[in-house]
């Protein structure tokens, strides 16, 4: 993992990662999300709204697992020091938000026809709320920690603390009553019928590469703009010395 | 009396938003990147002729 720490050798790897990940999540999500919308037969209770079911859940996985990422690149950075792991958690936080805000919409969409309510206070949908306001105060937090040029250290303790909502939204529909369906996906087992089940796998697999994608155009926005403030520092330090001199 | 609903409506709105608001973090990604990328370059060239 060390072997990543040298951002150079981060760059070589980011410059031809990006624009595959980025083209293979472009054509598994169309394809995807094709399908479904023009080929998904409807469910026997939900109708033609199953056709959300690959959007929302590929989103509401992708909006913990922004976090899980925060969670664990804050731990490297807390445990190794790893140089990157910082960047890596910063730039996680946008999509991860993006997609968390798109769980909650798209679930609301959803709950409209099957539940005859936009919104409940329950436990996943209050628990994901909190994430997304997490999220932004993550971003928040982060992002004055860095124009200050303060350590990022307690970001990465706002990370790691923040984490403790990620399985509280898991189990939040086996502790408490809500009209959110229990889980269908188990380790291992499936109540989605395949013909349900290849398109949510084709979405997720798409949507994660697109995660990637962004994550990896973000890490290197951040890259090259704490390069580029190093050079015009040193070059105004350099300019400062040859006038004393 | 249970109101009958026009599922299509919903799952339009759900595909629309979610690919606009995509498409749009994927662009402002790149466009910030690319920004990014072009400012340290143009550093790194200021940076060489200075030396």
């Amino acid at each position: 993992m060390h072997g990543f720490a040298n951002p150079a050798r981060f760059l070589r790897l980011a410059r031809w990662m990006t624009p595959l990940l980025l083209a293979v999540g472009l054509v598994l999500v169309i394809a995807a999300l094709a399908y479904s919308y023009t080929s998904m037969p409807p469910d026997r209770l939900m109708g033609d709204s199953v056709k959300i079911l690959p959007i929302h859940v590929a989103v509401s996985w992708l909006g913990m697992g922004g976090w899980t990422t925060i969670a664990i690149a804050s731990l490297v950075e807390l445990v190794w020091r790893h140089p990157l792991a910082a960047i890596a958690a910063r730039a996680a936080a946008v999509p991860g938000a993006v997609f968390a805000f798109l769980c909650l919409a798209t679930g609301s969409i959803w709950g409209r026809p099957t539940w005859g309510t936009w919104w409940v206070w329950d436990g996943r949908l209050t628990s994901m709320l909190v994430l997304l306001f997490l999220y932004f105060g993550y971003i928040a937090l982060s992002g004055a920690l860095a124009r200050e040029g303060s350590s990022s250290r307690i970001a990465a303790i706002f990370g790691l603390v923040g984490a403790i909502n990620v399985p509280i939204i898991n189990r939040s529909v086996v502790w408490w009553n809500s009209l959110h369906q229990p889980p269908s996906l188990t380790m291992g087992n499936s109540a989605i019928d395949a013909v349900y089940l290849y398109p949510l796998g084709a979405s997720t697999l798409g949507f994660s590469c697109l995660f990637g994608a962004i994550m990896l155009m973000r890490m290197r926005m951040l890259l090259a703009d704490m390069q580029a403030d190093a050079r015009l520092r040193r070059k105004a330090m350099m300019a400062a010395e040859e006038e004393f001199a | 009396m249970r109101e009958a609903w026009d599922m299509m409506l919903f799952v339009n709105g759900a595909y629309a938003l979610t690919i606009m608001v995509t498409v749009a973090v994927i662009a402002w990604s790149w466009t910030a990147m690319r920004r990014a990328e072009a400012r340290r370059d143009a550093a790194r060239g200021e940076g060489a002729r200075g030396q």
